[in-house]
């Protein structure tokens, strides 16, 4: 990691290590940054997030926020994506998220809209054309958490105090939106039960996967007698995932190489028995 | 290099996560995408405070932190009970308020 520099006074450039880590890492936060929007499924979304959290970590340590740098990676790539993982393992199996517009045209005005506000934001920071700046050196020089501490507790101790109050209100939020109450009563093994019966569409337990085909994997459907995949034995999860292995026409192929070898071997048999048929003719 | 750089990658980053925001119609992603607006915001802030030689973008960067978590736990929250009473994280199919 590159410190910033001590001195006091303005400086004007950084160092040559900070501009090659700057130039590389910058690349992998906006490859991404690109995945986080432009991947299919939302796991992968996440994934490219999380890289782009971390070079940005990696970022505020260069830029002397050792505190923040820390509380990104821990808050943030261990925290926040966590949960987001969390909330895609419950919600985002089945959600496939289509890629049809419903509005016509709205990507390339989108695509527009975005561009015209990218030029401005930049075209706004160029404006400024700062050359010289002061570096965080001399602010850090008593220690970064001590600094932001002195502040905190000092300066900012009653926007901090707030912030106690809305971590409260957010953790009982989470809590009464996610929470069930229970209205009726859970139906017992013998309701449901007869509720089958009544229904009349499956009676007994579902069949067990790969059971009659070779294989005895969950991924795996069986055969039912003439040779297809019965979609009962495996999974819906598995099934909305598209995870589902068909091995159905592996099973078929094998039979009919044993069938092709059974029947050279029994060619080669008989011609060798033909072939000493005709000896013992010719004797 | 200049650290203003910094604040170019930031814009990049926000516009990005705009678009992001614009395009996609999967909740989550949505979310995901709000975050990384967030995290741009976040890195203009540390590139302030440096730039100024003083400590509060930093102090800045991390309120914003602290309410993007709270901000995490409740739209979660509100995502996860959409999708139980809909069966669905489009957020085409929630036009509604109610059930």
């Amino acid at each position: 990691m590159i410190a910033p520099s001590l001195a006091a006074s303005a400086a004007s450039t950084t160092s040559t290590g900070e501009a090659v880590q700057f130039w590389i890492l910058a690349v992998v936060a906006v490859l991404g940054a690109l995945g986080a929007v432009f991947m299919k499924k939302a796991v992968h979304s996440a994934l490219s997030l999380a890289g782009t959290m971390i070079v940005l970590a990696v970022f505020y340590l260069a830029n002397g926020a050792y505190f923040l740098g820390v509380v990104q990676i821990v808050v943030y790539t261990g925290a926040i994506m966590m949960l987001f993982l969390f909330v895609v393992m419950l919600v985002g199996v089945t959600a496939a998220d289509s890629l049809k517009e419903t509005i016509r045209g709205q990507r390339w005005l989108a695509g527009l809209c975005v561009l015209g506000f990218g030029i401005l934001l930049m075209a706004g920071i160029a404006n400024a054309s700062l050359k010289e700046w002061n570096g965080v050196g001399r602010a850090n020089a008593g220690g970064n958490v001590e600094g932001l501490a002195s502040l905190i507790f000092t300066k900012y101790v009653f926007a901090f105090e707030i912030t106690g109050a809305l971590l409260i209100t957010a953790a009982v939020g989470a809590m009464v939106l996610t929470h069930r109450e229970r209205t009726e009563r859970a139906a017992t093994q013998r309701e449901r039960a007869e509720q089958r019966v009544r229904e009349g569409k499956q009676v007994t337990p579902l069949p067990a996967p790969g059971v009659y085909a070779r294989h005895n994997a969950v991924d795996i459907p069986g055969l039912l007698p003439d040779g297809t995949a019965s979609e009962l034995t495996v999974s819906p999860t598995l099934r909305a995932r598209g995870q589902v292995r068909d091995v159905s026409g592996e099973a078929l192929q094998d039979l009919k190489a044993l069938e092709q070898r059974s029947s050279d071997w029994l060619e080669r048999g008989r011609s060798e028995d033909a072939d000493a048929n005709a000896k013992g003719a010719s004797k | 290099m200049n650290p203003v750089n910094y604040l170019y990658l930031a814009a990049l980053l926000f516009t990005i996560g705009a678009a992001g925001v614009l395009i996609r119609r999967n909740a989550i992603v949505i979310f995901m995408c709000v975050e990384l607006m967030l995290n741009a915001c976040n890195l203009a802030f540390v590139t302030f405070a440096r730039l100024h030689g003083n400590l509060d973008g930093q102090i800045i960067a991390f309120f914003t932190m602290v309410v993007a978590a709270a901000e995490v736990v409740v739209g979660l929250a509100i995502i996860v009970t959409i999708f139980r009473s809909r069966h669905s994280a489009s957020v085409d199919d929630a036009g509604l308020l109610k059930l």
